[in-house]
């Protein structure tokens, strides 16, 4: 199984009712494995005619309590940015997965990362964010997914689920349904027909004077408790290190080599690995930077993440950036000889 | 002493509320004929309506069923996702002429194409209202807008679309038909229309229906409400014919 595929299995244990798509490399297997196992399961597959409808059609069902989830890449989640804005200002729970691809434009089908901005700040128009889980093997890809469900249910809005090529293709060993699931909200909201009650409206049009304005604070209020209780990250040999590196994702992968090498030539290294890029991580990082040490952000890009790790660091430590772009992917020799040569400036 | 007997009500599902629609709209016409044939086919508790964006977003404020409000143009996508995953829901969609023949018409040409077993409510008034009086697909040749000030000119801003004659090919629409709301005769045709709309949804028939409503808009058309009416019946219905455009449920 791929990891295309193993999320879309995860993604059916989870609880997902209904999986809305359009064909887009590198996340086709997902689109095709949900076809054959959606309807195996007396659930609902449909191939959208665009990513625009793919995501409006996660809105109707979402909205009826649904469930749901829609998967693409780069080109088709900009697409997608419109409807996740409007879930955003409707509250709605959804689960977005982008198997992140070469930009910009059309690019190339390579894995990238060139869509952290994208997904960390919103992406679409108006005050909002999504939650952003940053996966680096396919058996975190996995487990992602019931805990995507979960926290778009808890908090009503989409968490976006954050691979790229690498981590779609790749196949790898896997233990399917293993995580634990949080007790879902009741839908109280949710549009199942006004029998017996009062009409329920799913909205995001306030007209009222200050009604936006309230809104956007309600809004707000629930993303810094997000911040306060949802950060995930993993930590390496931190404590004496000269050097910490930070990436995620496949990055993240190639990184943990390169600090194992670089630590085998006995050189004081570590590092830190966001798996929420939002939230992100901060604390974490600033703590880590009350010592003094260099900071390395590797990324497949010309640099996004490392501007929250400049955030989190906050002038309190040099923070140094190494990628590569537009599919571009840094070997374990080049990330280890970046980590020599700031060790050489460290000890200057 | 006489007896009094009422003769003529509100119908539960409209709801009792002032309106904000212009005088000679023909918005409050179309939402009263939905809502009594909620009433009529007693579908109320489990009908789901989708307002567009455009005059009728807040049609929600008028209709006493569970509703969404949704991005332009996106109703028959939304509706897909619904009713795909509530099979036993009643769901429709009420879209103007720029909603639906113009930002939106990828997906309700695709959700025909599909037969998805919703209801499109579709008023055509040959203008955007909420923008301020702008060309919507639907003007007709020569007609002065906000954004057609020496009249729509066929070349570069062509004819009138008659979205509804081209939805009428495809074999996921089983029944479309053109009606119109500029007199009481009309709006009795238009009535038994939209009832047969919703009830082939009812009877799970397989595809989509759509009734088209041409809809008089006397503040964008700069008419007085009955120079509007008049307006359908001498122009408007010579581009957009009124009548059934398919109804394969009943030539099958």
């Amino acid at each position: 199984m791929c990891g295309n595929e193993a999320l879309a299995e995860a993604a059916i244990i989870a609880g997902l009712d209904a999986y809305f798509g359009y064909p887009i490399t590198p996340q086709n297997e997902v689109t095709a494995y949900m076809s054959r196992r959606m309807p195996e399961e007396g659930r609902v597959f449909v191939q959208s005619e665009s990513e625009l409808a793919a995501i409006n059609m996660v809105f109707g069902a979402s909205a009826t309590g649904k469930r749901t989830m829609t998967s693409s890449s780069s080109p088709g989640i900009s697409l997608m940015q419109e409807g996740i804005s409007y879930l955003s200002g409707a509250e709605l729970p959804a689960v977005v997965v982008n198997v992140m691809r070469g930009g910009p434009g059309l690019g190339n089908i390579a894995p990238a990362q060139g869509d952290y901005f994208q997904s960390t700040r919103g992406g679409g128009h108006g005050d909002y964010r999504t939650i952003v889980l940053g996966p680096s093997s396919v058996q975190e890809l996995v487990d992602c997914m019931p805990l995507a469900f979960d926290l778009a249910d808890q908090y009503r809005m989409t968490v976006l689920v954050l691979a790229d090529g690498i981590l779609g293709q790749m196949m790898e060993p896997i233990v399917l349904g293993k995580k634990p699931r949080r007790k879902p909200p009741a839908k109280d909201w949710a549009l199942t027909g006004a029998e017996g009650r009062e009409q329920n409206i799913v909205r995001s049009l306030w007209l009222g004077d200050g009604v936006l304005e309230e809104l956007n604070y309600k809004l707000q209020a629930k993303y810094r408790e997000i911040e306060k209780k949802e950060v995930l990250c993993e930590q390496y040999e931190v404590e004496d290190a000269d050097v910490v590196v930070v990436a995620y994702g496949v990055a993240a992968r190639i990184v943990v080599s390169a600090v194992e090498r670089a630590r085998e030539e006995g050189i004081k290294v570590g590092w830190i690995r966001p798996i929420t890029l939002w939230p992100f991580p901060s604390e974490q990082i600033n703590r880590a930077a009350e010592e003094l040490r260099i900071f390395l952000t590797v990324e497949m890009s010309c640099g996004q993440m490392v501007e929250d790790v400049k955030m989190a660091v906050a002038g309190k430590a040099p923070v140094v950036f190494y990628g590569r772009a537009g599919g571009g992917v840094p070997s374990v020799e080049e990330v280890v000889e970046q980590i020599r040569q700031l060790t050489i400036h460290a000890k200057r | 002493m006489t007896t009094l007997k009422t003769v003529f009500k509100r119908t539960p599902t409209l709801k009792d509320c002032p309106t904000h629609y212009c005088p000679g709209c023909g918005h409050g016409i179309a939402h009263r004929l939905v809502a009594e044939v909620i009433d009529e086919l007693d579908i109320q508790g489990r009908t789901i309506g989708i307002a567009p964006v455009g005059c009728a977003v807040l049609a929600y404020d008028y209709l006493d069923v569970d509703m969404v409000e949704v991005a332009h143009g996106r109703a028959p996508a939304v509706a897909t996702g619904m009713k795909r995953t509530n099979p036993d829901k009643i769901i429709f969609s009420y879209q103007g002429d720029g909603d639906l023949a113009s930002i939106g018409a990828g997906e309700i040409l695709h959700a025909a194409h599909r037969g998805e077993q919703i209801t499109v409510v579709f008023i055509n008034n040959a203008v955007y209202g909420m923008t301020g009086g702008q060309m919507a697909p639907t003007t007709v040749l020569g007609q002065v807008t906000a954004t057609t000030p020496r009249g729509r000119q066929k070349m570069g801003e062509g004819h009138p679309l008659q979205i509804s004659e081209l939805l009428a090919v495809l074999p996921g629409a089983i029944y479309i038909e053109r009606c119109s709301l500029h007199n009481p005769a009309q709006i009795r045709k238009a009535k038994k229309a939209l009832k047969h709309a919703f009830e082939l949804q009812v009877n799970k028939s397989e595809g989509l229906s759509l009734v088209e409503l041409l809809s008089p808009c006397p503040t964008y058309w700069r008419m007085t409400p009955a120079k509007a009416n008049e307006w359908i019946e001498k122009e408007m219905t010579k581009v957009f014919p009124l009548g059934g455009l398919r109804n394969s449920e009943l030539t099958q």
